[in-house]
């Protein structure tokens, strides 16, 4: 357990470092195990992405499919799916562009996986909520932007 | 506190759903508490992981952004009947739960 809290100081340590260099962001989540702490301190979406995929071109693709309302009345539990029929796919992850902290979630996905995740997430206030899915060497992306009526972050 | 977690396995076509639902705070560390006026501090699922037979299958990031009391899915493409299917999860303060379950 303490060796495990060290790894995890040290990882989110030197991330931290990484984040705070402008355009030195790197593929944070590839392959770390640890959660990874810097892409929760981020604060806007471009950084995420970076933060996420490095320079790697993102495409929108009608493969990948939001399925989500289009007006929620409580944004503190708002229920997405995205799901996929690109060939290979490894990850999905989910950013909401006007959230304090824009990056929600993401699952790195095994052969027995298939393209499919769903969450319940929180909103702030009306964002695009965008579903980002690397397959093979390539990342796709599509967006749905959800109106909310009352706020569901902090008091 | 006590954390239940639970699992549900439903046939799907192109093979299973697997979701999760975990009883827990998922504190943003951005709210206040109403009676002392003090932020309530973070604590929420950081990591869950999802295993077919004890091999990972899916492995999800989780964080502030996801609501209280998570419901998190995932599909399985070749999970058979008679085939153990578990899921465990920790937080930001060092919890832990799991829950398993057999395909029918």
């Amino acid at each position: 357990m303490q060796r495990r809290l060290f790894l995890r100081k040290t990882l989110s340590a030197s991330a931290l470092l990484l984040a705070g260099g402008a355009g030195a962001l790197k593929s944070l989540v590839a392959h770390a195990l640890e959660w990874p702490a810097a892409l929760f301190d981020l604060e806007n979406e471009p950084d995420v992405v970076k933060g996420l995929f490095g320079d790697t071109e993102i495409t929108e693709s009608s493969d990948v499919v939001i399925k989500a309302p289009l007006q929620a009345e409580n944004g503190a539990v708002v229920p997405i799916k995205v799901s996929t029929s690109l060939p290979g796919t490894t990850m999905i992850a989910i950013v909401v562009e006007k959230n304090p902290v824009p990056y929600i979630s993401s699952i790195n996905l095994g052969e027995s996986a298939g393209g499919f995740y769903s969450a319940r997430i929180k909103m702030g206030e009306t964002s695009n909520v965008t579903a980002f899915v690397s397959a093979g060497d390539k990342v796709y992306k599509a967006s749905q932007e959800i109106k909310v009526t009352v706020g569901g972050c902090g008091g | 506190m006590a954390f239940t977690t639970k699992m549900k396995i439903k046939q799907v076509d192109g093979g299973h759903d697997v979701l999760c639902l975990v009883n827990h705070p998922m504190e943003t560390g951005l709210r206040k508490d109403s009676k002392t006026g003090e932020l309530i501090p973070q604590h929420f699922i950081e990591i869950m992981t999802f295993q077919l037979n004890g091999t990972t299958v899916a492995e999800a990031i989780l964080g502030q952004g996801v609501s209280k009391n998570p419901l998190i899915g995932v599909r399985f493409t070749n999970a058979k009947s008679g085939d153990t299917v578990s899921v465990s999860w920790s937080d930001n303060q060092g919890n832990t739960g799991s829950a398993e379950a057999t395909v029918q």
